[in-house]
């Protein structure tokens, strides 16, 4: 039960069952039967593409409602530094930081803070020469389990330095419980997320037992309250603290600026990513060091449940990222927090192997062979009108037992033919049909 | 048929100098070893010696065949082309030794490393080329079991 959790998810009732989304899912996770989209549990990475892609706004993120703070008597909030960039007018992130404690969190800590540690922590493990090279960025948890899907291979290549998030959460939660004498489960700590996959990482964490997160708001949900807030500051105080470089991790390529190496590529954009992948999987990309891929479009600016277009919002952070106030995590101050949270995955992370075919390698083969004389048969236009993404899958769906020939449209009108032209030739020999009828005129 | 003698093949044709395809049998391979459920790091050795093996007869081949086979012990990939043929297999084993024209070149081929490349990967390799005839280039690789 756990194991499937998705924040993705399908409203039936806005669904038309056009073929838009099963055609971008970069797992083929999505079928279309009986005229409503279906996701395949196992295969879906959040990676929030459908959600993009749907007409009907029928794939939707379930996130948090505002009002699930309540639950807690002490609130956190960490803005993902996605948010700093969703405001008209280069509104200053530490005011849009003061706004969201008017809107009823105690204290705000910055995801991108968190990202300043994520960098310091990447720089030590990238001094080992005995780990896998490149190294690949953790901070996207749909990358991540498009590796665990598609890529097990590369599995041992991803850094194994927690997410912005993660570490943020613990620094907050440390924090605020010392400075005003808390105990820690009384305190709610909350992200203000940009996309799902997020969402899914806080309740079915990947490298880590369990989330140090104990929700997650989206930006559309929260943007219209915190936007009430910003025009009636004043002069507050400052709790901006990020660094320019952590608040650059919003943008593709964010994280690779702040490690501050030659040998690196950032992609965003997951059909893009893949391809990448793919490449350093058949180790074509020897001399990389550091690979840093987003699933979305020019990274989580892109995020599907943000407010602003995604290159506005882009270009605005670059500039916004270059006014913030902190600087670089020092050394000692690593020293000091390191053990004190966990930073590091404590869990391995295992490959989901959901693309093949069957566990025993005759059977898989013998599936195969099957799947090869189905497909031969199909018409090869990949129209997505059987409600699979191509004629392929298709013949794989049929094959594993999701589907049949006549989801086909091509081979249904075959069929009724054929059976039109049996029923005439019935027909024919029924006493008092056609042709007795013809003889007797 | 008893299972340890099941099979399939794929074959996939080379074009020399078709560069637009360059790299398709050996991603298909890749797939076909995926949905089989082979191993992560046996469909990488057998990819990347596919790839090269591949590459070779689009650049140095006048073109030919390349067949996957799996059986539930083995993969097998071969290569064949109907020439020019190699004239000292030894020779064209070292590594950065290269014949590869200035403009594969410039397309990031002939660093000379793809046959000891191949070599590393397959478990067993096996070479066959005559000058004027072709070249046939047989990799074999165990699946181990478990
Ligand atoms: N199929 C082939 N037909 C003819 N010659 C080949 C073939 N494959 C390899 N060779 C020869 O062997 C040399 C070394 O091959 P390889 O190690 O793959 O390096 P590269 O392809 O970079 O030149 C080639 O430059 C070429 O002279
Ligand atoms: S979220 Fe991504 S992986 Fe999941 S169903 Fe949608 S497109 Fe597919
Ligand atoms: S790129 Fe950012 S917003 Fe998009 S899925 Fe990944 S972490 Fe979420
Ligand atoms: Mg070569």
């Amino acid at each position: 039960m756990k194991e499937y959790y998705h924040s993705v998810t399908l409203r039936k009732d806005k669904c038309r069952g056009c073929t838009n989304c099963i055609k971008r899912c970069p797992t083929e996770a999505i079928r279309v039967r009986d005229g409503k989209a279906r996701i395949i549990a196992e295969r879906c990475i959040d990676c929030g593409e459908c959600i993009r892609v749907c007409p009907y706004h029928a794939k939707v993120a379930v996130t948090d409602p505002l009002s699930s703070i309540e639950r807690f008597r002490y609130r956190i909030a960490l803005p993902a530094p996605t948010l700093y960039g969703q405001f008209k007018d280069m509104v200053d992130p530490n005011a849009i930081l003061i706004a969201l404690k008017k809107i009823g969190f105690d204290y705000v800590y910055e995801v991108a803070r968190g990202a300043d540690y994520v960098t310091a922590f990447v720089k030590e493990a990238l001094k080992d020469p005995q780990r896998k090279r490149p190294f690949i960025s953790s901070a996207c948890p749909a990358i991540v389990r498009l590796i665990q899907v598609r890529f097990p291979e590369l599995i041992d290549n991803i850094v194994d330095v927690d997410s912005p998030m993660e570490i943020a959460a613990q620094l907050a939660r440390m924090e605020f419980c010392e400075k005003c004498g808390v105990k820690p489960e009384d305190v709610g700590v909350f992200f203000i997320t940009p996309c799902a996959a997020k969402m899914t990482s806080i309740r079915n964490p990947v490298g880590r037992k369990k989330s140090s997160v104990d929700g997650a708001i989206s930006i559309q949900e929260i943007y219209g309250p915190l936007y009430n807030q910003l025009s009636k500051l004043k002069d507050e105080e400052v709790v901006q603290i990020a660094s320019p470089f952590g608040v650059g991790w919003a943008n593709s390529g964010g994280a690779c600026a702040s490690l501050g190496i030659d040998s690196y590529l950032a992609v965003d954009g997951i059909q893009n990513v893949i391809r990448v992948l793919e490449e350093i999987e058949d180790e074509k990309l020897t001399d990389l060091e550091y690979f840093e891929g987003l699933a979305c479009p020019g990274g989580c600016v892109g995020g599907p449940l943000t407010v602003e277009n995604g290159f506005v919002a882009k270009n605005r952070i670059r500039k916004l990222a270059e006014k913030a106030r902190g600087k670089p995590v020092p050394e000692d101050a690593l020293q000091a927090v390191a053990p004190k949270i966990q930073w590091r995955f404590s869990e391995k992370i295992l490959p989901k192997p959901v693309m093949k075919l069957d566990d025993d390698i005759v059977e898989a083969m013998k599936k195969m062979e099957t799947i090869k004389r189905i497909y031969e048969t199909l018409p090869g236009l990949d129209c997505g009108s059987c409600g699979s993404p191509s004629c392929r899958t298709l013949a794989e769906d049929i094959v594993r037992g999701y589907a049949s020939e006549m989801d086909c449209i091509f081979k249904l009108r075959e069929k009724v033919k054929q059976l039109a032209q049996e029923m005439i030739v019935l027909s024919e020999k029924i006493p008092g049909g056609r042709k007795e009828t013809e003889r007797q005129e | 048929m008893k299972d340890g003698y099941y099979s399939i093949e794929q074959v996939f044709r080379i074009k020399a100098w078709d560069f637009a395809s360059a790299g398709e049998a050996s991603s298909q391979i890749k797939k076909i070893l995926k949905q089989l459920g082979i191993d992560p790091a046996l469909t990488r050795r057998v990819t990347i010696a596919a790839y090269e093996a591949e590459m070779n007869l689009i650049i140095h081949s006048v073109g030919g065949e390349m067949r996957l086979k799996v059986t539930p012990q083995s993969i097998i990939v071969t290569a064949e082309d109907r020439g020019p043929g190699i004239p000292d297999i030894a020779l064209a084993m070292q590594e950065g030794y290269s014949t590869a024209p200035e403009i594969a070149r410039e397309l990031g081929f002939g660093a000379g490393m793809g046959l000891p490349n191949i070599k590393r990967c397959a478990d067993r390799l096996n070479i066959q080329s005559s000058v004027g005839k072709g070249t046939l280039l047989e990799m074999y690789f165990d699946i181990k079991a478990g």
